[in-house]
């Protein structure tokens, strides 16, 4: 029983993130000691085909038919079900993508199984498997262990392993046809696309100050917007704020905004939940200010002022200012 | 059309969590409607003011979920269910997610909606199990949401600023993103409607336990950096933090 790898495409180019999986599955299995095997599911996959033969694996399987040229959560599922029916894997592996949290808990119920989302690491124990993930936002972490008979199912958090640990090699590719019906596919996917071409360019500030719910209204925004202006710093957001309307959707840092890594980054009343930190923790120099000491963001703040920020961010320009 | 909306009742933002009896203290908690559940409850309704029917709110938990089930009919949702039970750790997610398909299909709706994830547990998988368990096509962190001869067509989010309209027919399930429209606030009429609006009470016998995993210990989060934090008056702290950008971190 192997440890299968599901392996994300679009229009024929990897997701990035799916080389994190195939080196945690990698991992896995030398620590467990089973083999590994990974699937992309698409049409006309030939090249990525190839591409996957590349890699140090026991199999590699091309699930191939022209109605999964687009993702659907129909397709996908009834596909790569017909894939795990026949090789009967151990443990099924995907990247914690917004495609994988569309299908994936659909294929382990399917399986009569839950899916173990959104993982950030393992360890074995005794010959056993124990999944790390976190709850309540990142507040508190755990450990859990599978329960009842394989296959098991888990995502892996963006950023949790790493792709560059990836061994090359060779493997045989198998082309696997799943059988299915036009008819089975009850949604219809239109073309992708993005809003009207932003304004602001975070991902070129040298110093960002973002702003999170500790904000409490938006008539407190001036406040924080001075703290920036006195930094040279462009303003950013976590989600709520974008979410309220308080500022534009294109201000917004995080998993569904942009990704930043600026020189200095100030956080002022963000928490710190992971969607806002992957898009953040990449920066120099992160600050925090949050009168939660157990904030999530402590865990990546260089510096940091446990406190009330309507009174530490006035503070904060006034020493700027007598600085100038 | 018949809507029907999950909610769930989970700890507030602002909650002290600390690790206990192989989970975390619940004495020390408070509760609020789950986020993304109260966007969920706000399409809901926005669909139903446009399109007629009935808005009806699905919860699963202890008694206390009925204060979050109050508040949801003051908004203006027409009904709910509760499906009691007093041990919410007793049930794997796939076994709630059965009880609450079991009791959604009995109501036979146009429409299922849930948040996209949970601030507590955060699996975000709740919604598209349902689906499956009720055989119904479905989509994911849905930002936008328009109604048309009987079929949908949905705006969804994907990663990194990317979007995408999908189509589907009704009945479907939708997990809706945050932000997908201003939250309603209830008013003095709807809390005092709300006293009168049907809770069925459906009580729940925990099942055998079926396939998923168990949660084996809890712990805080360590540090993956060493914070320097400052101390003293906000002058003090932000005296010395400005200190620091400009001659050790040299941001400045």
């Amino acid at each position: 029983m192997s440890i299968l790898a599901v392996l994300e495409q679009r229009a024929g180019a990897w997701n990035r993130v799916s080389f994190e999986t195939l080196a945690a599955a990698q991992q896995l299995g030398e620590e467990l000691g089973r083999e590994v095997s990974a699937a992309v599911a698409g049409a006309g996959l030939e090249n990525l085909a190839s591409e996957l033969g590349g890699h140090r694996l026991g199999r590699g399987y091309a699930v191939d038919h022209p109605l999964l040229e687009n993702y659907t959560a129909d397709g996908y599922t009834l596909a790569l079900g017909q894939l795990i029916e026949r090789i009967k894997p151990f443990l099924v592996l995907f990247p914690h993508t917004y495609q994988a949290r569309d299908f994936a808990p659909k294929l382990a119920t399917r399986s009569g199984r839950v899916l173990l989302s959104d993982a950030i690491g393992h360890r074995v124990e005794n010959g056993g498997l124990v999944m790390v993930r976190q709850f309540f936002q990142g507040k508190i972490n755990a450990d859990l262990r599978f329960a009842g008979e394989p296959p098991y199912f888990a995502s892996l958090q963006a950023g949790a392993y790493r792709a560059d640990r990836l061994a090359p090699g060779s493997c045989p590719v198998e082309t696997f046809r799943p059988e299915l019906e036009a008819a089975q596919i009850r949604t219809r996917p239109l073309e992708v696309f993005r809003e009207a071409e932003t304004t602001v360019d975070l991902g070129s500030a040298e110093r960002i100050v973002s702003v999170g719910r500790g904000i409490r209204e938006a008539d407190n925004l001036p406040m924080v917007q001075k703290l920036a202006e006195a930094l040279g710093a462009e303003l950013a957001a976590s989600r709520p704020i974008c979410d309220n309307g308080w500022l534009p959707m294109e201000r917004q840092v995080g998993s569904s905004g942009q990704t930043v890594s600026p020189k200095l980054y100030l956080a002022v009343g963000i928490s710190g939940a992971i969607q806002h930190l992957v898009g953040m923790k990449g920066s120099k120099t992160i600050v925090a200010i949050n009168k939660d000491p157990e904030a999530p963001i402590f865990e990546v703040a260089d510096y940091g002022i446990v406190g009330d920020l309507f009174q530490v961010v006035p503070a904060l320009v006034e020493e700027l200012e007598k600085r100038k | 059309m018949t809507i029907i909306v999950c909610i769930k009742q989970v700890p507030a933002r602002e909650s002290h969590l600390r690790p206990a009896g192989g989970w975390v203290e619940e004495a020390d908690l408070s509760y609020e409607i789950n986020e993304p559940d109260a966007f969920a409850l706000e399409e809901g309704l926005r669909l139903k003011e446009q399109h007629g029917g009935e808005t009806v709110v699905l919860s699963a938990g202890p008694a206390r979920v009925v204060q979050t089930i109050r508040e949801a009919l003051a908004k203006g949702a027409d009904r709910a269910i509760h499906l009691e039970h007093e041990n919410p750790r007793a049930f794997s997610p796939l076994e709630t997610a059965r009880f609450m398909a079991d009791a959604i299909a009995g109501e036979k709706p146009d429409l299922v909606l849930t948040g996209l994830q949970s601030d507590d547990l955060g699996y975000g998988h709740t919604g598209v199990i349902l689906a499956e368990l009720l055989g119904l096509p479905h989509a994911t962190i849905v930002m936008q949401v328009e109604v048309r001869d009987g079929a949908l067509r949905v705006k969804r989010e994907l990663e990194g600023g990317w979007f995408q309209h999908v189509e589907m027919p009704l009945p479907a399930l939708l997990t809706i993103q945050s932000g997908i429209g201003a939250l309603r606030y209830a008013t003095l009429m709807g809390i005092k409607k709300a006293r009168t609006k049907e809770i069925r009470r459906v009580p729940l016998e925990a099942g055998p336990g079926d396939a998923g995993f168990q949660v084996e210990r809890v712990s805080l989060p360590a540090r993956s950096k060493a914070t320097r934090l400052f101390d003293g008056s906000p002058q003090e702290a932000a005296a010395q933090l400005v200190e620091k950008l400009k001659f050790e971190a040299r941001v400045l």
